[in-house]
């Protein structure tokens, strides 16, 4: 890999290695010889496979994000934290209710949480983590599912807290819970379920599989995102 | 409309909804509106009252970071934070005190809330609801009731953690006379009787349900033997171990008869009129209708 940026020192699993001063932790890694095999997914900030401890030079702090995100720095420590072992519960969503006696029963260890911030601020996403544990404690699903709407499950609040709580699986039942019993089936999916049903799109599907790869690529990149629609 | 800070805690959102309701509404009835910080967390429980835990302070002291914060904002009128449940009460007012008392200790708070958006001073008061219509007069509570509670003979309840330790509680430890004044405003004939500050067993309701099943029987009963028709707590652990659990002490003593056992603030809300929505009877057990419709005080 070619690149003319200054050269800045990091350590990786503790062994040092010069990269280019403008990569991402990820990008760095690949430079430094390094392959992911596991811990990448996306490579847009958005999947949350990518999850990194680091530590920078001189400071005492102990300091999470994502590797395709961060851009490395001069003495930076980093250590990959591909997967955090979390026990995920199984339910029924039918069977249980919209309620914090629901969540304390699969989540009970959410009762021990210290209100100490330290979740907020190893999230890599800005999310207010202790609001939406807290929020699960008194049963306010719904300011829970809320406040935890852009978590990636990426793991590192669950590292850092104190009190073992694994936040984005406790945040994950609440929004099921509330997609489900307080803000209910959307209206649009249901229309467009049944369009599709009824076959209003049979033509161009049939359309697109069928097109050359030319073409694909053409409309692919000439496409119309509406972020309002 | 005065409006005040008011921190609800969990149990009052969740098993003691009943509490809630009948405490914004009966506020409003005299002038206060309550207001629920936007953000806030679990109170810390009696975890936070350990000596040598300062970790367990943080809950504590970022719920009056919160009421501080709307008190800078201009959202409330006073530097108070109203609290209900006896135990969030005690658990932010020892807190508090620790906070304002002990540098060290606020210090190493400090240390550990850093980079955060805002740092705590030490300058909320936290209140219990009772210190609040005590001090806003016993005349402006009566004129505010439209059923007098006359002819309910009414057991005031206190349970451990409104009165301790001395120093925290919010009336006299071993006299107290706030709720009795309450009751006297609201027009009912109030109960003395000894075991009002005794505790109801707390945390023991979840392994040994049998010293609750005592201690609930002996609390009960005393109060029974004075005359009492109902008892009314500021806790709603008390007001489980009293209530609820009378199905253990009857257990225990097949001879024991039932009494109902109420929040203070849903007989102030029968009192100024306030409605079913506000009283929230229907969540009590044993059920207080009965005994309410009997003393002429509740309609069929
Ligand atoms: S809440 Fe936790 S799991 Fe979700 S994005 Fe933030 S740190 Fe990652
Ligand atoms: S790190 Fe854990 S204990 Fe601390 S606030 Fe977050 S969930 Fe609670």
């Amino acid at each position: 890999m070619e690149n003319n940026s200054e050269k800045i020192t990091i350590y990786v699993m503790g062994k040092k290695h010069m990269v280019p001063e403008d990569l991402t932790i990820m990008k760095a890694m690949e430079y430094s010889g390094h392959q992911f095999t596991r811990g990448a997914g996306c490579r847009g900030g958005y999947c949350g496979a990518c999850a990194t401890l680091y530590r920078k030079k001189g400071s005492y702090k102990l300091e999470g994000a994502l590797a395709c995100q961060k851009i490395v720095e001069d003495g930076m420590y980093i250590a990959q934290i591909p997967f955090s072992p979390a026990e995920k519960k199984t339910y029924i969503l039918d069977e249980i209710k919209p309620e914090a006696a629901t969540i304390l029963e699969y989540y009970p260890e959410v009762s021990r949480c210290l209100a100490c911030n330290t979740c907020t601020k190893a999230c890599p996403q800005d999310i207010m983590v202790m609001d939406y544990v807290q929020a699960s404690l008194r049963g306010d699903i719904t300011q829970a599912a809320k406040l935890s709407f852009d978590c990636i499950s990426c793991g590192l609040c669950a590292v850092r807290c104190p009190a073992e709580i694994v936040p984005y699986n406790v945040s994950q039942l609440a929004r099921r819970l509330y997609a489900k019993y307080i803000d209910g089936p959307s209206e649009h999916v249901l229309e467009r379920v049944k369009e599709v049903e009824e076959g209003v799109y049979d033509q161009d599907i049939k359309e697109l599989m069928t097109a050359s790869k030319e073409t694909l690529a053409e409309r692919y990149n000439t496409r119309e995102i509406d972020l309002n629609e | 409309m005065t409006k005040l800070a008011y921190y609800p805690g969990c149990t009052l959102k969740t098993t003691a909804k009943n509490f809630d309701d009948s405490t914004v509404a009966s506020a409003k009835a005299l002038g206060i509106e309550l207001v629920e910080p936007e953000r806030w967390n679990c109170c810390g429980t009696v975890h936070a009252l350990a000596k040598d835990d300062v970790m367990h302070h943080l809950a504590p002291v970022r719920n009056m970071l919160r009421v501080q914060e709307m008190n800078s904002e201009g959202q409330v009128d006073s530097k108070e934070m109203i609290t209900l449940c006896a135990m969030c009460y005690n658990t932010l007012k020892r807190s508090n005190q620790t906070f304002n008392e002990d540098s060290d200790k606020k210090q190493k708070i400090q240390d550990i809330m850093f980079k955060e958006e805002a740092t705590y001073s030490g300058s909320v008061e936290v209140k219990h609801f009772l210190e609040t219509l005590k001090e806003m007069g016993w005349d402006k509570v009566k004129e505010a009731v439209k059923t007098p509670l006359t002819g309910l003979k009414v057991a005031p309840y206190y349970g451990c953690l409104l009165l301790r330790p001395r120093g925290i509680g919010i009336d006299d430890t071993d006299n107290p006379r706030i709720i009795e004044d309450l009751f006297e405003a609201l027009g009912a004939e109030v109960v003395n009787f000894a075991y009002k500050q005794k505790c109801c067993g707390s945390y023991n309701t979840v392994h040994m349900k049998e010293v609750v099943g005592d201690l609930a029987h002996k609390i009960l009963k005393q109060a029974k033997d004075g005359g009492a028709d109902i008892l009314a707590t500021a806790c709603p652990l008390c007001e489980y171990n009293l209530g609820p659990r009378q199905e253990q002490v009857k257990v225990q003593y097949p001879s024991f008869d039932s009494i109902p056992v109420v929040y203070f603030t849903q007989l102030m809300s029968l009192a100024f009129g306030l409605g079913d929505e506000a009283m929230a009877f229907e969540a009590n057990r044993p059920d207080p209708r009965p005994l309410l419709r009997e003393k002429g005080l509740l309609e069929e």
